[in-house]
C-alpha cells in the first residue's frame, strides 16, 4: 500500500471512532456557512431577477428627466408610445378626517409603465384611473396609516379627487421609498389646477418613451447625450437602471456576506478550540504512533485528513441549511426590494461556501493541529515528556499569518478595496483581540482577587472556569461578539431615534412650513401667530444653478484633469440660497468672515459649507459665477461655515450677503415651535387647508419615518446578528459535550467526598452563570466601547450610555447560557457514581 | 553479532539556571538473540535509558549504534525508519491505539513497511497470544491483560531485531503478568529477537540473560562482566 493510501487508511480508522465528536467540532462552522450560502444565493439569483425584469424596474425603455418641462425630442417621433409625468413633494388632506400628511405627487399622462404594471387593489383601480376624471390611487400605506377606504376623498392642492384604489406596487418602488416618500398618482391633466405648480415647488419632469423591440437604445440616444447635459436633462436606460439596481444590491449582499463571515469567524475560533481539546486527547496515540515508526509529517496528515473531512462535511450541511435559509430571505429584505425575487440552488453559492468553509476550518484547526508535528515518541514512556509549547513554532505563526492573508484577501473580494479591507480585518482581529484581551483580564483579576472568605460554591464555580480543556475564553470570544454585535445595533438605533427625539426640547424649533410664496408671507405668519405659536425663523430662499468656478464652465471642468478637477455634481445641482450678515445656531465660522454687501460695486462675498466644500473641491478666494434665473452673478468664497444639519433649521450649502438677492424670485421657510403633538397635527391640517400650495413638515413625522426605517434596516441586521449568536450558542454547546464527562468525574467527586446534590448542582449552574456573564459583560463593553466611537467619529452625538437595554442583553444572554449548561447537565447528577464511573471509563 | 552499542553515553535537562544530568557516561553493548534486563530505583535513569536506546530520544552526549545505525547522526523522521523497521515496543500501559481495532493495531506496523499480508500474519499473531476471538474489539473493551497480549502481538508483527520493553507486567495482576513473561519470552525465543526490559521486577529480570544495575544515572553493575 502507499503512503498515502495507508495514510487515508488511518485516518478513515480513527474516523470511525471519532466521527461524532469530530463533527461537533466543526457543527460551528455550519451557521456561519448557511448564512454566508444563502446571502451569496440570495445575491446570485437577485442578479438574475434584476436582469430578468429589468425592463418592469424602470417602466420604459427611456426616462428622461428635468426639472422644467422637457420640450419636444426628436425621439418622440421614433417611438412607440410615450408618457408623461410632473412629480413634486406635496402635502394632501384627507378631508374625512381632516388630517393631512407630506406626499409625493405624481401627475402622470399615458400609458405608463409599458413594461410591468401599477398594481393596484382593487385590481381595476388602475384602468379606472387611466378612464381620467379627478381620480387618484393614493400608496396603500397611507390609506393604512389614515384609514382611507376607496370612494374617500384626497385634496391635493386646491383639487379634491375620488381615491379609487390603493398604490400596492410601482416600478422601481420598494417598501422602503413607500416609507419615505409615499406616493398619489393624479391624472396630469390636473396638475396645473391644484395650483401646485409654481416658483420654488421641487418639479420633477419625467418623459417615458416605449420603443420597438429592434431599437438599440443605447445607440439611439448616445448622439443626444451632450445637448442633454447641458439642458440638465437626465436620461436614464434599461441597462443603466439594471447597473445601478444590481450595483447597490451587490453592496448589500456583499456587506451581508462580511457578517455572514463574522459569524463563520466566529465559529472558527470554536473549531481551534475544540480541536485544541481533541489534539490533547489525541497526543498519546500520536507518541505510540511515532514510536511505531510513523513520521511526523504522516502522524499530522492521519489528522489533518480527519479535518479536512470533517469541514467538507460541517460546510455541507452548512449549505445545505443556507440553501433552505434562503427561503425565508426574500420575506427578510422583501422591504429593499424592487424586483420579485425568485428562489433556487445556486451551485456557485454552494461551491463558495464549501470551499471558504473548508478553507477556514482547516486554517484555524491547523494552529491547536500543529502540537501534533511537535509530539516526542519519548511521550509513551513519559507523558510530560517535552514541552509542547508553540510559542516558538515558526509554522504556528505562518498559519496565523495565512488565517490573516485569507480574512484579507476574503474581504477584499467582498469590499472590492485594499483599504476597506485592510480596515475590516484590523475590525475583525481587535475585536477578537479585545475580548480575548477582557476576558482574560476578568479571568486574571477573579484568579487574583477571589477572596477565601466567598461561600464554597461560589469559589468552586469561578476555579472551574480555569478547568484544562473548558474553553472559556473562546467561549468569551464567540458569546461576547454575537452580543456585541447585537447590542451595538440597539444601541446606536436608540442613541439615532432619542436624538432625534432631543431635539424636540427647550427652544429648538420642531415644525417647518416650506414653498411658501412671497405674496403668502404675511398670512402665514399671521396664522401661525394666531395659533399662538412663534416665529422662530422666516428664511427667503432663491434658487440658482453654478455656471463657472474661476471661469471654468462644465464642460472645460470636465476635459481637466482629476487632480484639478472640480466635482461634476457642483454644475449639475440647483442650488438653494439664502441670505443674511448673520450666522444662525446650526451654523458656526470655521474660516474667513462674513461680509456684508454695502455698495453697488462691491464683491459679492458668500459663505459655504465647508463639508461641502472639502467634498466638491471649492477654496477659499474662488470666484463663482452664478445663474440667478437667468441673470449671471459674480461670487467670491468669502468664508466656511461647518453647518449641523441634524437640526432642524434651514441649513444652507451657500449663504449670500444682503442687499444682493432681495429682488430675485424666492418663496419662503417658516419655521416654529408646538408644544404637543396635537397641537402641531391642528395647525398642520389648518394651514394646508388655507394654503394648500404649503408643505409642512413636522418633527413627529420625522421620527416617526425613522423609527419605521430603523426598524425595517435593524430588522435584517437582528437577522444577521442571529447568526453569529447561534453560532456562539453552536460553540457553547459544543463545549459543554466536549467537558460534559469531565464535569460527570467532578460532580461524582464532590458527592463522594459528601457533597449533596444540590450543592453539585448550585455549583454548575453558578458556573454557567459566571460564564454566560463574563461573555455577554465582554460583549457590551465592547459594544459600548463600539457605540462611543460612532457616537463620536461618525455621528457626532453626545454619547449617551444605555444601561437599561444592556441590562436586558445581559440577562438575555446570561439565561441562555445557564439554561443551555442545565440542559447539558440534566440527568448526569442523578446518575448513581457507580454507572457514571462504569461509563466514563 | 551486537546488535545494540552504548558508547559514553549522557544525558542531561536544563531545569531552569541548573543542568540536571540523568544518564552519565554509560557504556554497554548486546549481542543478538539476548535478553537484557535494567534495573534500579525510581529516578535511576532506566526509562531515559530505553528510550535513548529505542531512538525515542536523543543523546546529550556519546553515542547509541542500533542495528547498524548510529542513532545521533539521524534526524527524527530517519530514526522513525529505523524504529519502524527494527525495533518492537511493549509498555507498561500497553499503548494501543484507542480508536484502532485489536486487529488494525497489530495491522500497523506491518502496513508501515508496505507488508501486503499484514491483516493474515495479524490474525496469526493475535492467535498466537489468544486472541483470535477478539479481533474486532476496541482497546476499551478489552482487559488489561488483553490489551497487552495485543500490545505484544503488535510488538513482534514487524519482525523487530530488538524488543524493548518498558515494565510490560507492571499494570497487570500476579497471574496475568505471569501469562505475559511467558508469552514475551516465548516469543523472543521463536523470533530470535533481542529483548531489552525495564524492569523493578527482579523474578523477572532473573529471568533474562543479562541484567544492568542502575543507579543515580549511573550503570553500577552489568552481570556480563
Amino acid at each position: 500500500m502507499n503512503k498515502a493510501g495507508w495514510i487515508f487508511k488511518m485516518a478513515f480508522r480513527d474516523f470511525k471512532q471519532n466521527k461524532a465528536k469530530l463533527f461537533l467540532f466543526v457543527s460551528s462552522i455550519v451557521i456561519g456557512i448557511a448564512a454566508l450560502v444563502a446571502i451569496s444565493s440570495f445575491g446570485d439569483n437577485l442578479v438574475k431577477d434584476i436582469d430578468s425584469q429589468a425592463k418592469e424596474l424602470l417602466g420604459a425603455d427611456l426616462v428622461l428627466e428635468n426639472n422644467k418641462p422637457i420640450g419636444d425630442q426628436d425621439l418622440d417621433s421614433i417611438a412607440i408610445d410615450r408618457a408623461s409625468e410632473v412629480n413634486f413633494a406635496s402635502m394632501v388632506a384627507f378631508p374625512k378626517s381632516g388630517e393631512s400628511r407630506l406626499v409625493q405627487v405624481r401627475a402622470l399622462e399615458g400609458a405608463f409603465p409599458f413594461y410591468g404594471k401599477l398594481v393596484t387593489a382593487p385590481e381595476s383601480a388602475d384602468e379606472l384611473f387611466r378612464k381620467g376624471g379627478k381620480v387618484a390611487l393614493v400608496e396603500e400605506l397611507l390609506m393604512n396609516q389614515y384609514s382611507i377606504q376607496v370612494g374617500d376623498e384626497v385634496k391635493v392642492g386646491d383639487l379634491i379627487f375620488e381615491v379609487v384604489g390603493a398604490l400596492q406596487e410601482a416600478p422601481g418602488q420598494t417598501g422602503i421609498t413607500a416609507t419615505v416618500a409615499p406616493v398619489v398618482y393624479i391624472p396630469k391633466s390636473f396638475a396645473e389646477e391644484t395650483g401646485l405648480i409654481q416658483y420654488g415647488s421641487r418639479l420633477e419632469y419625467m418623459e417615458y418613451y416605449k420603443f420597438a423591440p429592434e431599437v438599440n437604445v443605447e445607440t439611439l440616444i448616445e448622439p443626444y447625450k451632450e445637448l442633454w447635459e447641458t439642458e440638465h436633462i437626465d436620461e436614464d436606460t434599461v441597462e443603466e437602471r439594471k447597473d445601478r439596481t444590481g450595483r447597490s444590491f451587490a453592496n448589500m449582499s456583499d456587506f451581508l456576506s462580511l457578517v455572514a463571515f463574522v459569524a463563520l469567524l466566529l465559529g472558527c475560533v470554536g473549531v481551534a478550540s475544540a480541536v485544541n481539546v481533541f489534539v490533547k486527547e489525541k497526543l498519546p496515540s500520536v507518541a505510540v504512533l511515532r514510536c511505531l515508526g510513523v513520521s511526523s509529517r504522516d502522524t499530522f496528515l492521519i489528522y489533518l485528513t480527519q479535518i479536512v473531512a470533517m469541514g467538507m462535511l460541517g460546510s455541507l450541511a452548512g449549505a445545505i441549511l443556507g440553501t433552505l435559509v434562503q427561503y425565508v430571505l426574500p420575506q427578510v429584505f422583501g422591504e429593499f426590494l424592487p424586483v420579485e425575487v425568485t428562489v433556487g440552488i445556486s451551485w456557485s453559492a454552494v461551491g463558495f461556501g464549501v470551499l471558504t468553509g473548508v478553507l477556514v476550518s482547516v486554517l484555524f484547526a491547523l494552529l491547536p493541529l500543529m502540537k501534533i508535528r511537535k509530539v516526542p515518541p519519548m511521550m509513551t514512556l513519559r507523558p510530560s515528556s517535552d514541552s509542547l509549547s508553540l510559542a516558538q513554532d515558526p509554522m504556528r505563526w505562518a498559519v496565523l499569518g495565512l488565517i490573516a492573508v485569507f480574512v484579507l484577501i476574503f474581504s477584499w473580494v467582498l469590499l472590492g478595496g485594499w483599504k476597506e479591507a485592510a480596515g475590516f480585518s484590523a475590525f475583525v482581529a481587535g475585536a477578537f483581540g479585545m475580548l480575548w484581551f477582557v476576558g482574560t483580564g476578568i479571568m486574571w483579576s477573579i484568579r487574583r482577587f477571589l477572596p477565601l472568605t466567598l461561600r464554597y460554591p461560589i469559589r468552586q464555580a469561578l476555579a472551574n472556569l480555569y478547568r484544562p480543556n473548558n474553553q472559556t475564553i473562546s467561549l468569551i470570544a464567540t458569546i461576547g461578539l454575537g452580543t456585541a454585535m447585537i447590542s451595538t445595533l440597539f444601541f446606536v438605533q436608540n442613541q439615532l431615534l432619542d436624538q432625534v427625539r432631543f431635539a424636540d426640547k427647550e427652544d429648538q424649533p420642531n415644525m417647518l412650513f416650506f414653498d411658501i410664496q412671497t405674496s403668502q408671507v404675511t398670512e402665514v405668519r399671521k396664522a401661525v401667530e394666531n395659533e399662538g405659536l412663534p416665529i422662530m425663523q422666516e428664511v427667503p430662499i432663491v434658487t440658482m444653478r453654478l455656471e463657472e468656478i474661476n471661469g471654468v464652465d462644465k464642460s472645460e471642468n470636465d476635459d481637466l484633469s482629476d487632480e484639478v478637477r472640480k466635482s461634476r455634481g457642483l454644475y449639475n445641482r440647483e442650488f438653494r440660497v439664502t441670505y443674511r450678515d448673520s450666522l444662525i445656531s446650526s451654523e458656526s465660522l470655521v474660516e474667513g468672515q462674513l461680509h456684508t454687501y454695502q455698495n453697488d460695486g462691491d464683491s459679492i462675498l458668500v459663505s459655504v459649507d465647508q463639508g461641502y466644500a472639502d467634498r466638491t473641491g471649492i477654496e477659499m478666494g474662488d470666484k463663482i459665477l452664478f445663474n440667478v434665473q437667468g441673470r449671471p452673478l459674480t461670487t467670491y468664497v468669502g468664508s466656511f461655515r461647518e453647518v449641523n444639519f441634524q437640526k432642524v433649521s434651514t441649513n444652507f450649502l451657500v449663504l449670500f450677503p444682503e442687499n444682493v438677492l432681495e429682488k430675485a424670485p424666492k418663496f419662503h421657510v417658516i419655521i416654529t415651535k408646538t408644544e404637543t403633538d396635537q397641537q402641531a397635527a391642528d395647525v398642520q391640517n389648518r394651514i394646508v387647508k388655507d394654503f394648500p400650495n404649503i408643505s409642512v413638515i413636522n418633527l413627529g413625522m420625522i421620527v416617526d419615518t425613522l423609527e419605521d426605517i430603523l426598524g425595517k434596516i435593524s430588522f435584517v441586521i437582528q437577522f444577521m446578528a442571529l447568526f453569529s449568536i447561534l453560532t456562539g450558542v453552536l460553540v457553547l454547546v459544543s463545549s459543554l459535550i466536549i467537558s460534559k464527562y469531565q464535569r460527570m468525574r467532578e460532580s461524582i467527586l464532590l458527592r463522594t467526598l459528601g457533597a449533596g446534590s444540590g450543592t453539585v448542582s448550585l455549583i454548575n449552574t453558578l458556573e454557567y452563570f459566571f460564564l454566560g456573564s463574563l461573555a455577554s459583560l465582554s460583549g457590551i463593553l465592547l459594544s459600548f466601547i463600539a457605540t462611543a466611537m460612532l457616537s463620536v467619529f461618525v455621528f457626532d452625538f453626545p454619547l449617551k450610555w444605555a444601561f437599561g437595554h444592556a441590562a436586558i442583553i445581559y440577562l438575555a444572554i446570561t439565561g441562555l447560557t445557564v439554561l443551555l449548561g442545565w440542559l447539558n447537565g440534566r440527568g448526569v447528577l442523578n446518575k448513581p457514581p457507580m454507572r457514571i464511573l462504569r461509563s466514563t471509563s | 553479532m551486537t546488535v545494540l552499542k552504548v558508547d559514553k553515553v549522557s544525558k542531561t535537562y536544563q531545569s531552569g539556571s541548573r543542568q540536571l544530568t540523568v544518564l552519565d557516561d554509560i557504556n554497554f553493548s548486546v549481542a543478538a538473540g539476548q535478553s537484557l534486563a535494567i534495573v534500579g530505583p525510581s529516578g535511576s535513569g532506566k526509562t531515559t535509558l530505553l528510550g535513548l536506546c529505542a531512538g525515542l530520544d536523543h543523546v546529550s552526549a556519546g553515542s547509541v549504534q542500533l542495528a547498524g545505525h548510529k542513532l545521533e547522526s539521524l534526524n527524527e523522521d530517519q530514526r522513525a525508519e529505523v524504529r519502524s523497521q527494527e525495533i518492537g515496543f511493549i509498555f507498561q500501559n500497553f499503548q494501543l491505539l484507542p480508536t484502532l481495532t485489536a486487529l488494525e493495531n497489530v495491522m500497523v506496523p506491518m502496513e508501515l513497511k508496505g507488508q501486503k499480508d499484514a491483516m493474515k500474519v495479524a490474525r496469526e499473531l493475535l492467535a498466537k497470544v489468544g486472541l483470535e476471538d477478539r479481533l474486532t474489539h476496541y482497546p476499551s473493551q478489552l482487559s488489561g491483560g488483553e490489551q497487552q497480549r495485543v500490545s505484544i502481538a503488535r510488538a513482534f508483527a514487524n519482525k523487530p531485531k530488538i524488543l524493548f520493553a518498558d515494565e510490560p507486567t507492571g499494570n497487570l495482576d500476579t497471574d496475568t503478568g505471569e501469562m505475559i513473561e511467558r508469552l514475551i519470552f516465548d516469543l523472543n525465543r521463536q523470533e530470535n529477537t533481542t529483548l531489552i526490559m525495564v524492569t523493578h521486577d527482579l523474578e523477572l529480570a532473573a529471568k533474562t540473560d543479562r541484567i544492568v544495575h542502575m543507579r543515580g544515572g549511573k550503570l553500577v553493575s552489568d552481570s556480563n562482566e
